[in-house]
């Protein structure tokens, strides 16, 4: 309380009833108060009436065996016999990782295409830009899941009736089957090379960087990391006197064994999320593109900057600020949307284990509780690299 | 501070209210019908007709307990449920009674909190495949690729039967049983895997039934009932009973056609499940005729299997384990005294 406020001197007792302060503290406490009865009475309710149905709680399932055959597992171990409701968990994390991740790099790829073919002056290559854009964007996911696992991929020719490439490559409605590499001594050396060219390139990169922007004179800096990134590990390869066999497919009684297989469930899921996300990022792209004032190309014509430099290094740039954040929503859409899997019978979190798991166990709450905290934190995750990305290509001001 | 407290007294009233809950008859009742969790479409166990009202062998378990209830075999609402929704369908209270070909296994009546009121069909997984294939026995299915439906015991039979035969296999797994029969008969499956009754009845209605052959093996056994959360035995009562008297009226030869003539029998059994003498209706909680009924209106459990499963359908399942234990087969109820 302040003296020159008008009416009140100093050491006047205001009751508290009428003291702002004090009000809005009240009512402040008053919320959170509410809030909390409100989660209390939520969680006790629960707890009451799980034990009255006698319904076990707790994470104890996790360690339990699951029993039951996962279709699709990448890199861990797994075995019906003898794998937990943990492992299914983690099988089902990769396998939405590996599909959404993959996705979000299709889906990229193709908006970009797509958006720029979408503002090009040709009528025929601008009008099959804007059907596809049209067409992916107004017919529901689900749709084009159960069309692309469906009606292309399982009227591929069956498994007796397969494409053939050579003798080693197959395609049928039950994926398509390639050699596997299998590794021998000295193969430790080409994943080494990889990494090298990787680093390799971050640096000549940056020395490219600084030597225009000291002398002027530009670097082909993609050429020469395509060329570490590709050439060293085949000069390791060589160099160990190509250290890797191949295991090729073979026809068995019912199926092709051996050998990589990208299994339908795979590809429905991964084609259908990064076309229809890509029709959304396409616009976004165009959208992006078209904010870019057209007197920055003027500008860059009549100094003589070619056309593909001015696209890359001043409209692109530019461009990207408007593009980024609705980009950051349709990869949380795409790494959302793939829990519609379970239609087509691919094994990623939903379907396997809050669905399989689910359902062996009976624990909705917990298993439910897992997979919701599993999509936040991966789109936290997108998010947080994705605000990142933002501001670092955000305009600096000078 | 008067008024605030008031406002917390009033908020803490409408948080208490509502934890209450009453038993599942009086709230049926009080609704005036039976939330009835059923498949989401199998020829003959719940499917609906041409006029969209769903029908079959399972339906009609709702039914009858809709009958000894109410008096009135339709007084039902049904939840379609896919294998994977209908625990959780029913631990919420979204339904008062499932009915959908389930196993009865301990972890589900113990660990998920259910309570099997019995079983209505005693079932076995089995496999289909194609004739074309020239596979006659589940032993030389190693490396197959199966499709099956999730959620369900079918998934731990299926790799516990592999690991025991030494055999490989290549799973994919749907949500209803419809996306599985596509999936097989597009041939990216070399085998249909669930319980047997469930391969006659997608047998009944793919193209060409000639060309599917169900192997021969049995690998588990599938005592498929209905059921009903744990806890309300009054409740659990009633549909065990329901069943019960179903199967006690094929024993005695009461059939929905002569119910009303057996009402006259001078055979105190008859007497007491048709309600003339004692107080089994009451004991139950419901009315003296609640079995007359669910009988008159449904049918014992031997026309409620002739007319979905019998020879007459599509389905043409034989009796064999169903049949009456008097009759060579395993179907038998606990007397109704």
């Amino acid at each position: 309380m302040t003296a020159d406020v008008p009416g009140m001197s100093e050491g006047a007792k205001v009751s508290p009833f009428r003291d702002p302060k004090v009000r809005a503290l009240f009512f402040q406490i008053l919320v959170i108060v509410t809030f909390l009865a409100f989660v209390y009475y939520i969680a006790d309710n629960t707890i009451t009436n799980l034990e009255k149905r006698g319904i076990a709680s707790g994470f104890d399932f996790l360690s339990q065996n699951s029993g039951f055959d996962i279709g699709i597992v990448l890199f861990v171990d797994y075995n019906a016999q003898t794998s937990t409701h943990g492992d299914v968990l983690l099988i089902g994390i990769i396998n939405t990782l590996a599909v959404s991740l993959s996705g979000i790099v299709l889906a990229t790829i193709i908006g970009f295409v797509f958006g720029v073919l979408r503002l090009s002056n040709n009528w025929l290559v601008n009008k099959i830009a804007s059907v596809y854009i049209e067409v992916v964007r107004n017919i529901p996911l689900l749709v084009q899941l159960l069309f692309w696992y469906l009606a292309v991929l399982l009227e591929l020719p069956n498994v007796r009736e397969s494409a053939k490439i050579g003798e080693s490559i197959a395609l049928n409605n039950r994926g398509l089957y390639f050699p596997s590499i299998v590794p021998e001594a000295g193969f430790w050396l080409i994943p080494v090379a990889f990494a090298v060219g990787i680093i390799a390139t971050i640096f000549v990169s940056r020395w490219a960087h600084k030597r225009q922007d000291e002398t002027g004179q530009p670097f082909p800096v993609i050429s020469t990391g395509f060329g570490l990134i590709l050439g060293l590990p085949i000069v390791a390869a060589l160099v160990m006197g190509l250290p890797f066999g191949f295991e090729y497919p073979a026809m068995g009684r019912f199926n092709i064994s051996g050998g990589w297989v990208v299994k339908p469930e795979f590809m429905a899921l991964f084609l259908g999320l990064s076309i229809y996300t890509g029709g959304f990022i396409a616009e976004i792209v165009r959208s992006g593109i078209n904010a870019v004032s057209h007197g920055q190309t003027e500008a860059a014509n009549s100094l003589g900057i070619k056309p593909n430099i001015t696209m890359r290094l001043i409209i692109i740039p530019q461009a990207l600020r408007v593009i980024i954040p609705p980009l950051t929503s349709q990869y949380l859409n795409l790494t959302k949307n793939s829990s519609l899997a379970t239609a087509i019978g691919y094994s990623e979190i939903v379907a396997i284990f809050a669905g399989t798991s689910l359902n062996q166990t009976g624990q909705a709450i917990e298993i439910i509780a897992l997979t919701m905290l599993f999509y936040l934190t991966i789109s936290l995750i997108i998010s947080v690299f994705m605000n990142w990305y933002n501001s670092r290509i955000a305009l600096v001001e000078r | 501070m008067k008024k605030a407290s008031m406002i917390a007294i009033a908020a803490a009233a409408t948080f208490m209210a509502g934890t209450a809950s009453a038993a599942t008859l009086d709230d049926v009742k009080a609704k005036g019908f039976i939330q009835c969790g059923i498949t989401t479409g199998l020829a003959g166990f719940a499917a609906p007709n041409d006029k969209g009202v769903w029908e079959g062998f399972d339906v009609d378990f709702c039914r009858a307990m809709s009958a000894a209830i109410f008096g009135d075999a339709n007084k039902l609402k049904y939840t379609p449920t896919t294998a994977k929704e209908r625990f959780t369908a029913l631990q919420s209270g979204e339904i008062d009674v499932l009915a959908r070909n389930t196993t009865w296994t301990l972890s589900r009546d113990v660990n998920l909190g259910f309570e099997f009121v019995g079983v209505n069909y005693y079932d076995g997984q089995g496999f289909m495949v194609k004739k074309s294939l020239g596979v006659s026995s589940a032993k030389e299915l190693d490396g197959a690729r199966v499709c099956l439906q999730s959620g369900t015991t079918t998934e731990l039979n299926l790799a516990d039967y592999f690991a025991a035969q030494g055999m490989k296999f290549d799973s994919v797994l749907f949500d209803t049983a419809d996306e599985v029969r596509e999936a097989y008969l597009k041939d990216t499956c070399d085998v249909y895997t669930t319980d047997q009754s469930g391969l006659y009845a997608q047998r009944s209605v793919v193209p060409d039934p000639d060309n599917h052959v169900v192997l021969p093996e049995v690998i588990s056994k599938e005592p498929l009932g209905p059921l009903v959360r744990h806890g309300d035995n009054a409740w659990g009562d009633i549909a065990r009973w329901t069943l019960n008297a179903l199967i006690i009226a094929e024993e005695l030869g009461v059939t929905s056609a002569n119910v009303d003539e057996m009402k006259g029998s001078k055979n105190p059994e008859i007497q007491r499940l048709l309600g003339e003498s004692g107080d089994l209706g009451e004991q139950l909680g419901l009315d003296a005729a609640w079995a007359y009924n669910a009988i008159k209106m449904v049918g014992n459990y031997g026309e409620i299997f002739e007319t979905h499963l019998g020879q007459e359908t599509p389905l043409k399942i034989s009796r064999g384990l169903n049949q009456l234990w008097s009759k060579g087969g395993i179907l038998y109820a606990p007397p109704a005294r």
